[in-house]
């Protein structure tokens, strides 16, 4: 018997098939890019200086900043140990849990905005519990935080995950027989092993929290410097100043671009 | 050994290019299909679609009038979109298919790309009003009662033309309200007290009627108040649409109107 070998039919079917997957394969790119070069054409790069001067801008920066540093934060501290015990269990209870995880993912923003202010509003489920201790979360930086952490946290716990179970789990077991606890054998074994892909998970949900909208406007309102991010500085400009709107989505997407650049070249392959 | 796959290579390879292929089949039809819609057989009288755009404020009074502007026009279909005057104007100049445009306030009409309009007629004027929870939890009876630091004011942003003119009420009685939150339009502020999160919203007079029990209205002394006057201006110079504009002028568009809160122009 021979073994198979590229046969001339098969480099004969090489260019159309090659077309009639590259077509559509230039059409998703296209879709993808050519919305962000006309965000670059459209822009009056004279006027970028001026318009990130606009008084509203730098409060609506240090802002987006603080909320998704402190929103990566809390991925980082408890996404973590969820993500382990979800990697380590095989019950089925666990995969009940990362299917309720991924709701947040496909739910519209604005629907999870509704369901934080039904859960810490004055009258929501946690929140009146709250209220008598003169505890308001609404219309504050907090609920920022808790916005972008719903949005965000999904995606942290589930690339994290990912990476601990492509972990060999004999190095856990080999550890539990040296006598090392779940926490000793994490720290100095299991989460050295998956930085990168916290590292990943990070940047990921880091950005999804800078670009979150419909569940912070829902929930925590839209106030300059308290809890006027930038996404929602975008859409309120939209409607004074175009051109500001513009210069402003141009710096977001610079920001995020050099973040994710930086976490690429040293943690992301 | 030459064993048969279950499924031969090339069918599978069929497969799946079958799907990108069909998905942009879809998506050239649905360029193709959407400019055709407005031309239909002509039966008695006019007939066409006739799309609305209209302040978040209209919400109401104009679902009530298409209501009944389509029972009195079987041909016609009004189609209607809501949001800030500021929204919809900018949706406009960037070519968003609009015959009709009703907003709060002439100033909000200013940005409008002058060379659309087809004709201006002011159709309704509407006054701010304070929208308080029915329990009334900050005790607001007037506007100065907003400045107090136990007060969560919710206003409209100041880029929509409700926010304009709460500010212009604030301004005239120098109150420094309390606010927590500048929504991006009059609903959207109004559902903050709706939900009891905010204490105090300033809306329009009507938002208050349309609420009906869920907002207790706290009425703004006229020497404070801010009155729009509301233009509805044509973009599309077709009978169905003409016929739209004539029925919101008429006197029973006017007692829809008047009905959800406005007053005459």
């Amino acid at each position: 018997m021979t073994a198979p070998s590229h046969s001339p039919t098969r480099y004969a079917g090489r260019w159309p098939s090659r077309i009639v997957l590259g077509l559509p394969a230039a059409l998703a790119l296209l879709l993808l890019v050519v919305p962000l070069a006309a965000l670059l054409v459209q822009a009056d790069w004279s006027r970028i200086p001026s318009d990130l001067a606009t008084p509203t801008v730098l409060p609506a920066l240090r802002l987006s900043l603080t909320t998704t540093s402190v929103t990566a934060v809390l991925c980082l501290l408890l996404g973590t140990p969820l993500a382990w015990f979800l990697a380590r269990s095989d019950h089925p209870v666990t995969s009940w849990v990362r299917a309720l995880l991924t709701v947040p993912l496909v739910l519209p923003p604005v629907v999870g905005g509704v369901a934080l202010l039904l859960t810490w509003g004055r009258n929501g489920l946690l929140g009146q519990y709250l209220t008598p201790f003169g505890i308001q979360i609404p219309f504050t930086t907090v609920a920022v935080v808790l916005a972008e952490t719903f949005v965000a946290m999904p995606y942290y716990v589930l690339a994290v995950e990912g990476a601990m179970r492509g972990l060999d789990p004999r190095l856990e077991s080999v550890a539990r027989t040296l006598g090392a606890s779940d926490l000793r054998y994490l720290r100095t074994v299991g989460i050295p092993l998956v930085l990168p892909g916290i590292a990943g998970g990070l940047a990921l949900a880091w950005a999804r929290a800078l670009g979150e909208f419909g569940a912070t406007i829902t929930f925590a309102g839209n106030f300059p410097g308290r809890t006027q991010t930038l996404p929602l500085l975008v859409y309120v400009e939209l409607e004074r100043d175009p051109q500001v709107a513009i210069s402003i989505s141009i710096m977001l997407l610079a920001v995020s671009v050099l973040v994710l650049g930086v976490l690429r070249g040293r943690w992301l392959r | 050994m030459s064993a048969t796959p279950p499924l031969p290579p090339r069918r599978a390879r069929r497969l799946a290019l079958a799907a990108p292929a069909a998905l942009l089949v879809a998506l050239l039809g649905a360029c193709g299909g959407s400019t055709s819609a407005s031309s239909g057989p002509a039966s008695s009288g006019v007939n066409g679609t006739v799309t609305v755009l209209a302040a978040a404020s209209l919400t109401e009074s104009f679902d009530q009038l298409k209501k009944d502007f389509e029972a009195a026009h079987p041909g016609v279909t009004v189609e209607t979109s809501y949001g800030s005057s500021a929204t919809l104007v900018q949706q406009v100049n960037n070519g968003a298919p609009a015959s009709v445009i009703a907003l709060a306030g002439t100033s909000a009409a200013e940005p409008l790309d002058r060379s659309l309009v087809k004709g201006t007629q002011m159709f309704a004027t509407n006054v701010l009003e304070i929208a308080v929870p029915p329990t009334n939890p900050g005790a607001v009876t007037s506007v100065a009662d907003l400045a107090k630091p136990s007060v969560k004011v919710v206003l409209c942003a100041d880029t929509v033309p409700c926010g304009k003119a709460a500010q212009a009420t604030f301004r005239k009685a120098r109150v420094v309200p309390n606010v927590v939150s500048k929504e991006v339009d009059v609903k959207a502020t109004l559902a903050k007290v709706k939900l009891g999160e905010a204490d105090a919203a300033v809306v329009y007079h009507s938002d208050v009627v349309a609420a009906k029990d869920a907002v207790t209205g706290v009425t703004i002394p006229s020497q404070l108040n801010t009155t729009l006057s509301y233009p509805v201006i044509t973009l599309a110079d077709d009978a169905a649409s003409r016929a739209f504009v004539a029925y919101l002028l008429s006197a029973e568009g006017r007692a829809t109107l008047q009905a959800f809160g406005f007053a005459a122009p």
